[in-house]
């Protein structure tokens, strides 16, 4: 089993972050990972996008070109990768950025007003977990009881401080 | 009793250079500099590219041998291995002033606890006697058959001057080997060089004012009195920096 | 460090992978996209007893600074990308004339000139034919994960040391960047006596030298008829390669680094398509893997070379397989990087031949 997840949006929305956070979550189940940032000469503010592959065998080409999973985190994304994501996929949709609806009838859209449910409960910067929150749960990405022990793996020990706001990120995302 | 003999630091081998060239001079002076500190077993040189290229072959310590300009930067790698170890550059002014301006004046900023001894002659000796960054003007080589003309190719670089403009070089002097008087102090500055990499100081470097018979087409004796009548009142001999003097003030 | 696997680039787990192997030691210049290995040297080697990262004025000096260390007989390395690598060339032909061992990667990006900054294999020619002035070569080694990355950091000191020669790691953009779980155990690292090394006389022994220069013609020539001889045992020893699927293989894929990770999804593909396809990906690209070439020319009935280049590694191939068998090339360019679609494609037209 080996599912494609492409996260995509602005730099800046945390999108290698929470692409990270899968990794790691990939790293604790011992399963086959890889992790791929697209980068560009811009370092703020430019599109990034971050593919993961998490599976049960050695990993491929690391490159994400049809995912499985698509989050989108801003228009341009949805735009770009809608058509890309393979039949039978799924699509998540920050609702509070992107308007529109997904087109396609062959994939399973999700709709999460990540962005402003982030600024609703103090959690400002923190969408980005809210809508990774709501595609482990819909796309059984990776086991709910290891999102505490992977964070901490993640978040260094001198920004520990991070640590709560980003696990409450991923719960409210799970449980919307 | 022996009231002269070789240097220690100095190999048997018979120098290459020719007749009249100040080179064999310096080499001495530098060997001299190396035994009077007593840190011949700690010594690692490092050759440049030009006439001093085998210099390998005379300096009775560890060497290396490096591209052209790049001296400085193998010292820096020999030096950063092995702190412990003294580490001098022996270069001309093709290699150190022209193809190796970036690594002499960055090794220079970095204060790199090296020492470097320079040797302008004001020509390319090694191929045959082309304009080098240091050519006089008006001076005529083998690529500046007119003399060297400053309104199309510019003007000598005055290296000392130069770096005397950095904070981290700690120890500059311009000196001259072309009568008894001026290497007594070329060698009291060359030790000086070697005495403050000991200690520590950082960037050293001594430029020796220097003939080249061969390639002015002057006789050595003659050679020697155009070096003082021309090459000095351009680069004048002295102390252009020492960081440590100025400390002490 | 614990046994455990984590997470690193491969950038990072490259450099502390050259860290762990004895390498304390780093002078490298600011170039996208390896400028990781030299930011992540500045915050280790402070942190260790002796370690120095010197961030050198140009890449010339940098591996002019790696010539001074290496010629006092430590471990050391440089990094940069392929316009910085152009640069170093200089330097690479003076490690080989002093036969001194270093370690040298190259994050390759598209080229020529400033080309780009994305992923490339353009370099290929430069590291195993040309990577400076005279008769020399460099020990090629190309890895196709983070996991690799480390071991072929361990492995190229060793065989630069063995052989007193360099060893250049011909990586890229997306080798670099990628992330996967990597364990940095890689054992006991093997000694070598350096006689030949600077490190003062202490008055006890006649000066050793390090040079290139050999004004005698007879001299030179005999020096290079030694270091080829070298290069000869290394050609019968020490090539690297991996077999993917090629028990049955009627078409055989060559490729390397994130080509061969591309060409791997490829070939699962196309066997669920029946058509018999696996895969050599040499991991010395010098010595390149002849041999595993020739003996497949006698069951396959022809190659794919799959490259982020114009075209480059497929000249070794067929000179491998002597022409033989016909010798197709995948490839993309200036920093793109072949899907799995264009690979599966040729694999197809190279069935049919």
């Amino acid at each position: 089993m080996t599912t494609q997840i492409l996260i995509a949006g602005f730099g800046g929305q945390g999108i290698l972050f929470s692409g990270k956070f899968l990794a790691y979550e990939g790293l604790i189940e011992g399963k086959e990972l890889s992790w791929l940032p697209s980068y560009g000469p811009e370092m703020r503010g430019g599109t990034a996008n971050c593919s993961v592959i998490l599976s049960d065998t050695k990993v491929g080409s690391p490159i994400v070109l049809n995912p499985d999973v698509l989050i989108a985190m801003n228009g341009p994304s949805l735009d770009k990768y809608e058509n890309e994501t393979v039949s039978g996929g799924k699509i998540f949709v920050d609702s509070s950025l992107i308007t529109r609806k997904v087109e396609r009838s062959d994939v399973e859209a999700y709709y999460i007003p990540a962005t402003k449910m982030a600024s609703d409960e103090g959690l400002t910067g923190l969408a980005n977990m809210i809508i990774l929150g709501h595609a482990i749960k819909k796309a059984n990405l990776v086991p709910y009881e290891n999102i505490e022990k992977a964070m901490k793996k993640l978040v260094p020990p001198k920004k520990q401080h991070l640590l709560e706001p980003n696990l409450r990120a991923i719960e409210l995302g799970y449980n919307y | 009793m022996i009231v002269f003999e070789k240097p220690k630091a100095l190999t048997d081998a018979v120098l290459h250079y020719c007749p009249g060239c100040t080179h064999g001079i310096i080499h001495r002076l530098v060997a001299e500099a190396i035994d009077d500190l007593g840190i011949q077993g700690r010594t690692i040189g490092v050759a440049s590219v030009g006439c001093s290229v085998m210099a390998y072959n005379y300096f009775d310590v560890d060497m290396v041998q490096a591209a052209h300009g790049r001296a400085p930067a193998v010292a820096t790698g020999v030096k950063r291995s092995d702190p412990n170890n003294i580490v001098f550059t022996y270069q001309g002014d093709g290699d150190l002033a022209a193809i190796g301006t970036a690594e002499t004046v960055h090794s220079a900023a970095r204060g790199e606890n090296i020492t470097v001894i320079f040797v302008n002659n004001a020509i390319y000796g090694m191929t045959g006697g082309q304009m080098a960054p240091t050519t006089l003007p008006g001076q005529v080589t083998q690529t500046s058959p007119y003399g060297r003309d400053v309104k199309t190719v510019g003007y000598p670089v005055k290296i000392c001057e130069m770096l005397s403009q950095l904070d981290g070089a700690a120890y500059l002097e311009r000196v001259a080997v072309n009568n008894v008087k001026n290497i007594k102090n070329a060698k009291k500055a060359i030790k000086k060089a070697f005495q403050n990499q000991v200690e520590g100081k950082g960037f050293s470097l001594i430029e020796v004012v220097s003939t080249c018979p061969t390639n002015w087409g002057l006789p050595p004796v003659k050679a020697l009195e155009w070096l003082e009548e021309n090459m000095i009142p351009y680069y004048p001999l002295g102390v252009y920096k020492d960081k440590y003097a100025e400390e002490v003030k | 460090m614990s046994h455990e696997k984590v997470l690193m680039k491969g950038n990072e787990a490259l450099a502390e992978a050259a860290i762990m192997a004895g390498c304390h030691h780093y002078f490298g210049y600011p170039i996208t996209p390896q400028t990781e290995v030299a930011a992540y040297m500045s915050k280790r080697m402070p942190k260790i007893d002796g370690g120095v990262f010197l961030q050198a004025e140009s890449e010339i000096a940098a591996i002019n600074m790696v010539i001074g260390v290496a010629s006092t007989g430590k471990r050391v390395m440089t990094s940069s990308s392929s316009p910085g690598i152009s640069l170093k060339s200089e330097g690479l032909s003076y490690l080989a004339g002093c036969d001194l061992p270093a370690l040298v990667v190259n994050v390759q990006r598209g080229g020529p000139g400033l080309g780009g900054i994305q992923p490339s294999q353009s370099d290929y020619f430069h590291a195993t034919r040309g990577a400076g002035h005279g008769d020399f070569h460099m020990i090629v080694l190309a890895p196709d994960s983070v996991q690799e990355m480390v071991s072929l950091v361990f492995h190229g000191f060793d065989l630069a040391e063995k052989y007193r020669m360099t060893t250049m790691i011909l990586s890229d953009g997306t080798m670099g960047q990628m992330m996967e779980p990597v364990s940095l155990d890689m054992g006991e690292i093997k000694q070598y006596d350096k006689p030949w090394a600077l490190t003062g006389t202490k008055c006890e022994r006649k000066p050793n030298i390090v040079n290139s220069l050999y004004l005698q013609p007879e001299e030179l020539e005999k020096r290079n008829f030694e270091r080829y001889e070298k290069y000869k045992l290394i050609e019968e020893t020490e090539p690297m390669f991996e077999e993917y699927k090629m028990e049955d293989a009627e078409v055989c894929i060559a490729a390397f680094g994130v080509a061969a990770r591309v060409s791997q999804n490829a070939i699962d593909e196309a066997r669920k398509q029946g058509i018999k396809v696996g895969m050599i990906r040499p991991i010395t690209l010098w010595p390149f893997p002849k041999k595993a070439f020739a003996s497949a020319a006698e069951k396959v009935k022809s190659f794919v070379s799959v490259e982020l280049s114009m075209g480059q590694m497929v000249e070794d191939i067929e000179l491998s397989v002597r022409c033989k068998r016909p010798v197709l090339l995948c490839n993309r360019a200036g920093g793109m990087i072949p899907t799995t679609q264009n690979v599966l494609d040729k694999i197809i037209e190279a069935s049919k031949l």
